[in-house]
């Protein structure tokens, strides 16, 4: 076999390829239809900076990870690194895995900066957060771009107990960067058997600080807000507002009412779950896109039909199925992947290990979400309690 | 005959059954059927005009009989009917 030295190599590559000048890919990527640019770098380096919009997959991922990036074949391709020749290289192998459109830059990122074209520092992960989520990077839905996004956003758990135990651990874990937590208990013992954010030698302690030392446990990087009190009509809109996503799992009815309501004023989406004995449901309200929780009851029902699990009891295990059916539901609706449920009610029956999906409608009448926002009034216990139709005296809050 | 799901509040009063058989050419027939065998069920279902509560739905074969034609909606012999009171619970 004949010694081929590298310069020889590089030119002879370069005979096989296209090249383009920074000058002419500035204007292509001005143009309408923009090719893809892609940097075939290494990592510190595209860390320094790199051309906006380009899709980044180092030289040696480049055959494993480009279909996935450009699936269309015909697909007009820029590739740079820093000064041209890794680029050639990679523009050749492309044309040989059949794209057909593909254009090496000349001199690279060094000569585009140079030339004053525009670039940016990109946002990154840091080392220990690309090791902490790299299955769900590895995740073509999520990647890089998603677990940033998952880090930025800020979702509010209504209740730390049941529900909220495992919609809260795995949030935590998948990145989320601000979990807020409202609930005014304090641990139980009797809370144990299902709410796996306590243990026993925090019986005693406010949940939320219980919370708050599970959840820091598991990722210490996850900013947690503390509520250590009722929503009620004076503090809601305060509570909840800046939240991208609420994860309803209150134990009452004032509180899910409410929580409805201003949701709709604020405009988040709600991921709803409730549990009682063997059977769940989930679904998620999104303001008025989908049917809200008045939709589908317009009233709640009296005092004397609701119960609250404490009276029925519910399986341990049902509340972790439910509550991270809602995480689910939680970060697609962050990432903005998949199919929410909303307009669906699924449910869920542990002992016939039955799912059963309910269609529902946005209600053209509904009370509430058939108005304008700025019309829409909340309602406090009380004043449900004391609505002509329901009964008169009122009712003693659900304690589970 | 058509199967109708009781929700878990409810099945004490039907004998404990998850599913029971009620006939009825429409879903008010059906309850009428249903609430004349277990009369401890009526006030949960129907307010004091016969309609039906607003705390509780009913679907027939997944659809909530709401956007249908209500009480009157038709049910199909081999339909299956779910029975679903507003729930509450998150167990905190």
């Amino acid at each position: 076999m004949s010694v081929v030295s590298h310069r020889d190599h590089l030119a002879a590559v370069k005979e096989q390829i296209r090249e383009l000048s920074t000058e002419d890919a500035v204007a292509l990527r001005d143009a309408s239809s923009a090719p893809v640019f892609v940097d075939v770098r290494e990592r510190d380096e595209y860390e320094q900076g790199f051309i906006p919009g380009a899709v980044h997959i180092p030289r040696g991922n480049l055959e494993s990870r480009i279909e996935r990036a450009v699936p269309d074949h015909n697909t007009p391709i820029v590739v740079y690194c820093a000064s041209g020749n890794r680029s050639a290289y990679s523009a050749k192998t492309l044309a040989e895995l059949g794209y057909t459109d593909v254009v090496s830059m000349a001199g690279g990122f060094s000569r585009w900066k140079q030339n004053g074209h525009p670039w940016r520092v990109p946002r990154t992960l840091s080392h220990e957060q690309a090791e902490r989520y790299s299955r769900h990077t590895l995740i073509p839905e999520v990647g890089e771009e998603g677990q940033l996004k998952l880090l930025d956003s800020k979702v509010l758990l209504i209740g730390a107990g049941g529900l909220g135990s495992p919609a809260a651990l795995y949030l935590a874990a998948a990145g989320v960067g601000t979990l807020g937590i409202i609930d005014a208990d304090v641990v139980d013992r009797s809370n144990l058997q299902r709410q796996i954010l306590h243990t026993e030698d925090r019986i005693g302690m406010a949940k939320v600080d219980s919370a708050e030392v599970a959840l820091k446990a598991l990722n210490p990087e996850v900013n947690v807000v503390k509520y250590s009190e009722r929503m009620d009509s004076s503090n809601v809109l305060d509570v909840i507002t800046g939240y991208d996503v609420i994860v309803d799992g209150t134990d009452n009815f004032p509180t899910r009412y409410l929580l409805n309501d201003a949701s709709l004023v604020a405009g988040i989406p709600v991921v709803h779950g409730s549990i009682y004995q063997f059977e769940g449901s989930v679904t998620v309200y999104k303001p008025f896109e989908g049917p809200c929780y008045r939709c589908q009851y317009p009233e709640p029902p009296p005092p004397e039909l609701a119960p609250s699990c404490a009276e029925g009891g519910v399986l341990g295990v049902l509340p972790g199925v439910v509550g991270l059916l809602q995480a689910t539901e939680a970060v697609k609706l962050l990432l903005g992947i998949g199919t929410p449920l909303i307009g669906r009610q699924l449910r869920y029956d542990a002992l016939e290990m039955e799912f059963v999906e309910l269609k529902m409608h946005r209600d053209a009448n509904c009370p509430v979400c058939s108005k304008d926002p700025s019309e829409i009034e909340f309602i406090d216990y009380e004043q449900f309690c004391a609505m002509p139709s329901r009964a008169a005296q009122p009712a003693k809050e659900a304690v589970v | 005959m058509s199967t109708v799901r009781m929700p878990p509040i409810l099945r004490q009063a039907v004998g404990g059954a998850r599913e029971v058989e009620a006939s009825g050419a429409t879903v008010r027939d059906l309850l009428d059927d249903l609430t004349g065998r277990y009369p401890a069920i009526k006030g949960h279902l129907l307010d004091e005009n016969g309609e039906l509560n607003r705390f509780v739905n009913v679907y027939v074969n997944n659809e909530d009989v709401r956007l249908g034609n209500g009480l009157d909606t038709g049910v199909a012999d081999d339909a299956t009917v779910i029975v679903l009171p507003a729930m509450a619970g998150g167990s905190r």
